[in-house]
């Protein structure tokens, strides 16, 4: 198939302990989706983002990269693990993340940061490696600060960086765990703008946030979780103009 | 001029001794500390278990004891070994404890303990959310330990290391007790013979704080290049 769906989740349940997390989460992305996930905290969105590339092992359900199913087992203990590290590793070099506190290597340069995955995962040529890198951080607005350690920049420069990173491995998918929450306010607009374009370049994208705003414009699909099942989930008119759902109304309403 | 009575080359070959055995036993304590470190944040409880008694005993045991109770104590459980060997299979099987080797291993053993700890330590410094980066990104376990969490975990364990080191280097002197001619031990047979302890102590004591003083300087250079892109203060 040519327009094959990158991502497919198919009632996702995580469970820690004995609290179940989530309760059966699906969802569908064709190419060039932007998928917003919100909700208040403890709904169980980033959750379900570290489930879709397996930071946590859903209790049960299905996830299908590009057509390809992730395969499980059952280890001793009874858990659900996943079958085979190998596959694991190739699917998470389909979905790259950016982290809510950017998780940037800190003995690393930025152009380090950005060749290390390719270079050693995807193995891609060193030269090109670093060719590509810099292109991405031209785009992002950071290719002056290449040599910089992260720790040396601001948290915006450092969560460009990390989606110059996540970029680079030319993913399915790009999983962003709420990207501008860990910001200063006056940094998260650079941030978004650059969120935005990647989404405009027909990117798929899939976005824990608190950023309504985005979640509006920008998305296709927005998915509202409470309590770890989604309570209203369509285009952006629907779930914000026209919502069913009296969790998703409360969610809404400014109260001061 | 000092004037070390014709004691000199051989002072001078005690010193020797002295570094031999103080790096070779920093080799054996730093493969210890990794090995020990790994077990005691390990999965597997036996592994753990060891690794916990390990540390247990050897800290709560003074040097001087453990060093005798290995030269010693290891010969004759060497000798019963190599008697029950002939007695039962006609093996002959023997071998004569080394106060050199002897001195590697137990000095090994010791800080190969206090080692265990700075790594358990400085490995738990590392941030999970860099491990959980390399582990999204696609990277092999191996791949993230030798490219992330190692060298990350190093900025850590440095100044332990470090310190674990000094003690060490002064640690080594001990060793003159189970009948090594290291520096201490052919100082202290001048200073008996010639009855000049000041003579031919305190040039020692100087060749120790030369060695402690050059390796602060080094583990100093060290700790700066381990922790580029770390940002001081502020």
């Amino acid at each position: 198939m040519a327009d094959q769906a990158p991502l497919i989740c198919r009632d996702i349940h995580k469970t820690f302990d004995k609290l179940e997390v989530l309760k059966g989460i699906s969802l569908e992305t064709r190419k060039g989706d932007v998928v917003s996930l919100i909700g208040s905290s403890g709904s169980g969105k980033s959750t379900f983002l570290r489930c879709i590339n397996l930071l946590e092992t859903p209790t049960s359900g299905d996830i299908i990269v590009h057509g390809d199913p992730i395969r499980f087992t059952t280890n001793r203990k009874g858990e659900r693990i996943p079958a085979d590290n190998k596959q694991v590793e190739l699917i998470r070099a389909k979905l790259s993340m950016v982290f809510q506190s950017f998780n940037l290597w800190s003995h690393m340069t930025v152009l380090e940061n950005i060749i290390e995955a390719p270079v050693n995962v995807l193995k891609v040529p060193k030269k090109e490696a670093i060719e590509r890198a810099e292109a991405y951080l031209q785009k992002v607005g950071i290719y002056e600060r290449k040599d910089y350690y992260p720790a040396q920049m601001s948290g915006g420069q450092q969560q460009r960086a990390a989606i110059a990173r996540a970029l680079a491995m030319e993913p399915e998918v790009m999983l962003f765990d709420e990207p501008t929450s860990a910001l200063d306010p006056e940094l998260v607009g650079e941030v978004l703008k650059v969120m935005q374009s990647l989404a405009e370049e027909g990117r798929t994208m899939i976005v824990v946030t608190h950023e309504m705003a985005f979640a509006r414009d920008v998305s296709t699909q927005v998915l509202f979780l409470h309590q770890g099942v989604i309570e209203e989930q369509g285009t952006p008119e629907k779930v914000f103009d026209h919502p069913e759902s009296e969790r998703m109304k409360q969610f809404l309403a400014p109260n001061f | 001029m000092l004037d070390l009575k014709g004691y000199g080359p051989e002072l001078l070959d005690g010193a020797v001794i002295t570094i031999e055995l103080a790096f070779l036993s920093l080799a054996v304590s730093v493969t210890l500390g990794l090995i020990g470190a790994s077990s005691k944040l390990s999965s597997n409880r036996l592994a753990r278990g060891v690794a916990t008694a390990y540390t247990t005993l050897i800290r709560g045991v003074p040097d001087l004891v453990m060093m005798l109770l290995f030269y010693y104590g290891g010969q004759v459980a060497v000798n019963n070994l190599s008697d029950l060997l002939w007695e039962a299979y006609e093996i002959d099987f023997f071998f004569q404890f080394d106060p050199f080797i002897s001195g590697v291993v137990t000095i090994g053993l010791i800080f190969g303990a206090y080692m265990t700890e700075t790594f358990r330590g400085a490995f738990l410094a590392v941030e999970t959310g860099q491990i959980e980066a390399a582990r999204a990104y696609g990277f092999t376990r191996w791949h993230t330990f030798r490219r992330i969490i190692f060298p990350q975990m190093l900025r850590h364990a440095l100044p332990g290391i470090g310190n674990n080191w000094q003690v060490l280097l002064k640690t080594t002197a001990l060793v003159s007790i189970i009948g090594l001619t290291d520096m201490v031990r052919v100082a202290e047979e001048a200073a008996k013979a010639e009855r000049m302890p000041f003579h031919f102590f305190i040039p020692v004591a100087f060749v120790y704080l030369a060695l402690t003083a050059g390796s602060e300087l080094f583990i100093k250079w060290l700790d700066k290049r381990a922790n580029v892109g770390v940002v001081q203060g502020g």
